[in-house]
């Protein structure tokens, strides 16, 4: 049963809904397993600001009104504290997660498809960001950025939505609110021009972000040999070749200079870059994301 | 390499058809595989550099054609080595040396007997075989092939080589038939003549070993240390033979005492060593031999020449301040010390250290305790030599005495002195019959005093020489296993000039207390008479010989070896005399024949048939080739990669790979429970019945007593450990190998750290106990390296019959009598009031016996039995007995001898009081 039939009876989409419902809790789950382990404590702004945390008492000043001072702390010293909060401001990070049918391959069983990773990787990041009081959404449908755990919950059902029909996906980066952040997740091997469209647009309504290609490892090594037919996963486009091996090199030459071009046009823009690999723990990733937002 | 024939060499015509493949194959190329790839955007406009690749590769495609020809090949019968040789005419006479140097490749020998026989037979021919050292003495008569086939197992190569009586028999031979000689390569002075003499009757072919021939001379003791001459017949390099020096260990086990090596440098053909023993192992010495030289020629015998007795000497006098002439004993040293080691300390001290002989100058009295030694000692086999003097003579011995051959008068007499009347006494001439009869009386040899015995009956048959006016000199009385012999005068030169004179020592020699120094002259020699006591076979093996009648001493001097004088050693009396295959002064050389003579070698090929080995290579390269067309058309990917590897690795490691990697679960799984055991016999169904057996027992086990084995184990001798074993079960099949030597090495150990080796012929004990199946004959085979003690039948009152049931009979499916085990000690006695015997300790290491009892204890999964015992209730109630058997052999096995101390309950019981 292909997930783009419509559904025709009630029963059907009652089936398909439970579907994709028993599927959500499992990507939640994961998600949070995956943020548990980049919450390391260290949340917060770090510096003194509107929040609801303390963050440290300092010696009162001049124009620090009364309604400042800590009595308490102050009644165990000669001089006057102030108590000060540590600042958390709202963010809004807006995520786009490739979900064309390129997505759906995976090299090898022991390793989850590229758009798994992708999405398990976004939600993770939600999750977080959740976590940190930030604002986030989906770029994709245009999921306006929001907080809370009903944001969460939209956010997975839209990630657990059926995939689009294009081979490669296209940012949609009209959607962006100007001023937010955003992260890309693709393996960016579609049209490289949608991409610097879509990158450029963002730069100009000063959202700031970073690309995440995700390949699968067959994607770098290309371990094919022999006579071979290589097809999109579509079936849309087909190459065939009489000994795949020859073709390596001019393959990976090709991927290298695609990186390259993504890279620079981070580079232009002021955005990051990273390959990740599905073999790879989604964790290192995760972190990669984490410190990009944090340090920035 | 030798010949290649084939056996339907019309089908190599198909070969021809392999180049048609070859462009057959050229033109299919293989088929392409789809594949999803998201990458393929990136290969949009590639183009592939080289086209050829949508043919076979050429290295496939060789490989393919490679099979296809091996399969061609192989179904055209290659046959290697075709047995083609051209037939001869008549009658074949083969002629076998048969002498001690064809001992060592005997088998190979008559392996080419065999194969010149059979295709004798082939061809219709007749056939006679004839050893030269075992001459027919009915002439020659040529019978059918096959016949003579039959009594090709009873040669055997003689130890001795054929001398000129084989010349006089071919001379009268027939004429008209072909001889094949197989040679031993010796050079003898008839060969040459022999050769003519078949060449003049028809072809004549001669079949030689390549292989050196080795003798080993008689060892000679020179200066303290053992001379040994290795000898070869030719050679051209460096060869070192190791020579070890044979004999009895403390035990009495024959083992090598001792190992030198000689070598034989460059193209010598002699080689010596020397070998310095203490006395003690030299004494033990009974052959040397050429370590894996299996010859007659290769193994010396050794006899009482190289033998250095041990004397005891002591003396009443010691101690005193005497000079060295006036010493009772030194005379004895003098004549002694050159061939004899002599021991002198206290009396009990020397008995301790067992010398072969013991004198005593001039010791009249001893203690009891030391009286009493002395005799158990002479009783034992020693030698007592007595010689008198002042006190002897002094002291009351007219008593009977045992330690004296003869009763003394007190006081001797004195003849030809100051103060007595008549001249010394001179030596009366050695009567036959006596051990002194033949040696020469030198005149001047005089007696002026001596003791006198007294005038008993059988005192004339006790003395040995006398004076000349007929008074006893040397007497000699039995004792036991030994001898007492006394001297009538002293031992130094006081009372007569006896020891002065060279006759001392010819008598102390005669007396064989002294040894000679090298061999027996031909003059000893005449009129005495040899028996044979071991005697040798042609491949240098000794065997007791207790039934050959004797040989009279000119036949020994003559050293013709033959059948009427085989080498081995001959006992005299209380002498031994060696007669060797070889003698001092030998040597051997490689015969050479004359020019024209057809030589052959031993070894003919074996026709090998190579369809077998050919259609296995085909069917390999065609695995080779499917994993290698995977690899070429690039699906040899992910799981693929791993299932070829392995069929690669399963298709090359060899079967026994596994044998080490669990070794140690085997281990595990052996000592964690109890767990029985059974010997792979390599018979697939044996092995089978011998684990349902011992399952089936270990059920029974398990339901009855507290013994709960787990499942039953195979071990294979060559390569498992069994100590982990408490009971190996020993099934014997007369198809099984024979264990290595590591493996009895290994059984040998188990069964003295206290295993248990269960053996059964299965057969029922048709032929009686180990002889007539071939089963008792393989047991028989089997069970000689092994370590095993005296056996009985099992006796009433054995503990097996008691350990868990009590028991009488141990049926399997044979109800057989017979089940032997250790046998008890020999001083084990019923005390009375005891049921039972306090038989020796610990567990009998074999039970041997053919009831076949595994099959008695199968059982299926079901636990139903497996095979018939016998027929209704009486076959179940023996297949209870037969369960019941093996409760109490694992009983036994576990146990010990637990059960025989419970008879000693009522006792302790008793003695406690109440």
């Amino acid at each position: 049963m292909s997930q783009h039939d419509p559904a025709t009876t009630p029963a059907q989409l009652r089936h398909r809904a439970e579907t994709h419902a028993s599927a959500y809790p499992a990507l939640l789950a994961e998600a949070e397993h995956l943020a548990a382990t980049v919450l390391l404590g260290d949340h917060g702004r770090r510096r003194a600001g509107i929040g609801d945390e303390f963050w440290q008492y300092r010696p009162a000043e001049h124009g620090d009104g009364l309604r400042d001072i800590d009595w308490r702390r102050s009644a165990r010293s000669d001089t006057h504290f102030v108590r000060q909060k540590e600042w958390q401001a709202a963010q809004s990070v807006m995520l786009w997660v490739d979900d064309a049918q390129s997505m759906a391959f995976s090299g090898g069983t022991d390793r989850p498809t590229k758009g798994h990773r992708a999405r398990v990787l976004a939600l993770a990041l939600c999750v977080l960001l959740n976590k940190g009081g930030e604002r986030f959404g989906l770029a994709n449908r245009g999921t306006p950025p929001r907080r809370g755990e009903g944001q969460l919950g939209r956010v997975a059902g839209h990630l657990m939505a059926a995939a689009s029909d294009a081979d490669y996906g296209t940012v949609n980066a009209r959607v962006l609110p100007a001023g937010s952040r955003a992260i890309f997740l693709s393996d960016f091997l579609g049209d490289i021009d949608a991409a610097t469209l879509a990158l450029t647009q963002a730069a100009d309504r000063g959202v700031k972000g970073a690309l995440v290609q995700i390949l699968d490892p067959d994607e770098e090594a290309f371990p094919y040999d022999g006579r071979t037919v290589f097809q999109s996963m579509s079936g849309a486009v087909e190459f065939e070749t009489l000994k795949a091996k020859s073709l390596r090199d001019a393959y990976l030459d090709r991927l290298a200079e695609r990186k390259f071009q993504l890279a620079q046009l981070c580079r232009r823009t002021g955005w990051q870059f990273t390959t990740h690999h599905t073999d790879t723990a989604a964790t290192r990733a995760m972190v990669w994301l984490y410190q990009m937002l944090e340090g920035a | 390499m030798g010949a290649l024939a084939f056996t339907t060499p019309l089908l190599l015509l198909a070969l021809l058809a392999l180049p048609i493949l070859w462009w057959l194959l050229r033109a299919v190329p293989p088929a392409p595989i789809r594949r999803r790839f998201p990458g393929v955007a990136l290969l949009l406009g590639l183009k592939d550099d080289e086209s050829q690749t949508d043919t076979t590769p050429w290295w496939l495609l060789l490989l393919r054609m490679l099979a296809v020809a091996a399969f061609i090949t192989g179904f055209a019968g290659p046959v290697l080595n075709p047995n083609d040789e051209v037939p001869g005419d008549g009658p074949l006479l083969i002629v076998m040396d048969a002498s001690w140097a064809s001992a060592r490749d005997w088998p190979a020998r008559i392996s080419r007997v065999e194969t010149a026989l059979r295709e004798a037979g082939r061809d219709g021919r007749t056939a006679a075989v004839v050893p030269l050292t075992d001459l027919p003495p009915e002439g020659l008569t040529f019978q059918s092939a096959d016949v003579v086939l039959r009594s090709l197992p009873g040669l055997q190569p003689a130890p001795w080589v054929a001398g000129p009586e084989a010349l006089e028999w071919t001379s009268a031979l027939p004429d008209g038939f072909e001889t094949l000689w197989i040679s031993d390569g010796l050079e003898t002075a008839e060969k040459a003549d022999l050769a003519t003499a078949f060449e003049t009757r028809g072809a004549l072919r001669i079949v030689e070993s390549g292989r050196a021939v080795f003798g080993l001379l008689p060892a000679t003791f020179e200066d303290g240390a053992i001379n040994l001459t290795a000898l070869r017949a030719s050679g051209d390099s460096d060869r070192a033979v190791t020579i070890a020096a044979v004999g009895p260990d403390p035990n009495g086990n024959e083992q090598t005492l001792a190992e030198v090596e000689a070598i034989f440098a460059g193209t010598e053909t002699t080689a010596s060593a020397r070998l310095s023993l203490p006395t003690e192992l030299r004494n033990r010495l009974r052959r040397f031999e050429i370590v894996s030289q299996r010859s007659a020629g290769a193994v010396s015998l050794t006899d009482d020449a190289l033998k250095r007795r041990e004397i005891g000497l002591i003396s009443a006098s010691e101690g005193q301040e005497a000079q060295d002439l006036l010493s009772p004993l030194h005379y004895l040293r003098k004549a002694l010390s050159p061939t004899a080691d002599i021991v002198e300390t206290g009396l009990l001290d020397m008995i301790l250290a067992s010398p072969d002989a013991i004198i005593l100058a001039d010791v009249a009295t001893f203690s009891e305790a030391e009286a009493e030694a002395l005799q158990v000692w002479v009783e034992k086999g020693g030698f007592l030599v007595r010689f008198a003097g002042p006190r002897m003579a002094a002291a009351n011995l007219s008593s009977n005495d045992p330690l004296m051959p003869v009763r003394l008068r007190a006081g001797g007499r004195s003849v030809g002195g100051a103060m007595s009347w008549g001249e010394p006494k001179t030596l009366r001439g050695f009567l036959q019959d006596t051990p002194f009869f033949g040696l020469d009386v030198p005149e001047d040899v005089t007696v002026t005093s001596q003791v006198v015995a007294q005038p008993d009956p059988d005192l004339a048959a006790r003395t040995v020489a006398s004076l000349a006016d007929g008074t006893p000199l040397v007497t000699r009385s039995d004792l036991g296993e030994g001898q007492v012999i006394l001297f009538h005068v002293t031992a130094n030169a006081e009372w007569s000039s006896l020891p002065l004179s060279g006759l001392f020592v010819q008598m102390l020699e005669r007396l064989a207390i002294s040894t000679r120094p090298a061999e027996i002259s031909a003059e000893e020699l005449s009129g005495t008479t040899w028996v044979l006591e071991d005697a040798m076979d042609g491949f240098g093996q000794v065997r007791r010989s207790d039934t050959s009648a004797g040989v009279a001493g000119e036949v020994i001097a003559a050293k013709d070896l033959g059948r009427d004088l085989p080498p081995g050693l001959y006992a005299g009396g209380d002498r031994r005399l060696a007669l060797n295959v070889l003698v001092t002064g030998d040597t051997i050389a490689p015969m050479v024949w004359p020019a024209g003579t057809v030589v052959e070698g031993i070894v003919t090929a074996q026709e090998t048939p190579l369809m077998g080995l050919l259609l296995m290579l085909a069917l390999g390269l065609l695995a080779v080739d499917v994993i290698a067309s995977l690899w070429v058309g690039g699906r040899l990917t992910g799981p693929r990669t791993t299932t070829a590897a392995i069929v690669m690795l399963a298709l090359m490691l060899p079967q026994n790979a596994t044998a080490q990697s669990d070794a140690d679960s085997r281990a595990l799984a052996a000592t964690s429970e109890v767990v029985l055991a059974y010997v792979r016999t390599g018979d697939a169904q044996q092995d089978r019945l011998s684990e349902q057996g011992l399952a089936g027992l270990g059920v029974s086990l398990f339901r009855r007593t507290s013994v709960e084995p787990a499942e039953p184990i195979m071990v294979d001798l060559e390569t498992d450990e069994l100590s982990f074993y408490p009971l190996i079960y020993w099934p014997v099949v007369a198809t099984q190998p024979t264990p290595s030597s590591d493996a009895y090495a290994k059984l040998n150990r188990y069964l003295r750290t206290g295993g248990m080796i269960l053996f059964d012929t299965r057969d029922a004990h048709l032929g009686g106990f180990g002889s007539g199946t071939p089963e008792g004959r393989k047991l028989q085979q089997l069970a000689r390296p092994l370590d095993i003690p005296a056996l009985e039948p099992i006796p009433d009152d054995h503990v097996m019959t008691r350990a868990f049931y009590l028991l009488q009979d141990f049926p399997g499916r044979h109800a057989g009598r017979d089940v032997w085990v250790e046998a008890a000690p020999a001083d084990a006695e019923q005390v009375d009031g005891l049921p039972f015997r306090d038989l020796n300790d610990g567990v009998t290491p074999v039970l041997i016996g053919g009831n076949d009892w595994a099959s008695a204890w199968a059982r299926d999964a079901r636990g139903n039995p497996l095979y018939p015992v016998g027929r209704g209730f009486g076959g179940e109630r023996q297949r209870e007995l037969s369960i019941r058997f093996g409760v109490n052999l694992v009983m036994h096995v576990l146990t010990g001898n637990y059960k025989s101390d419970q008879v000693h309950v009522p006792a302790l019981l008793d003695r406690l009081g109440n």
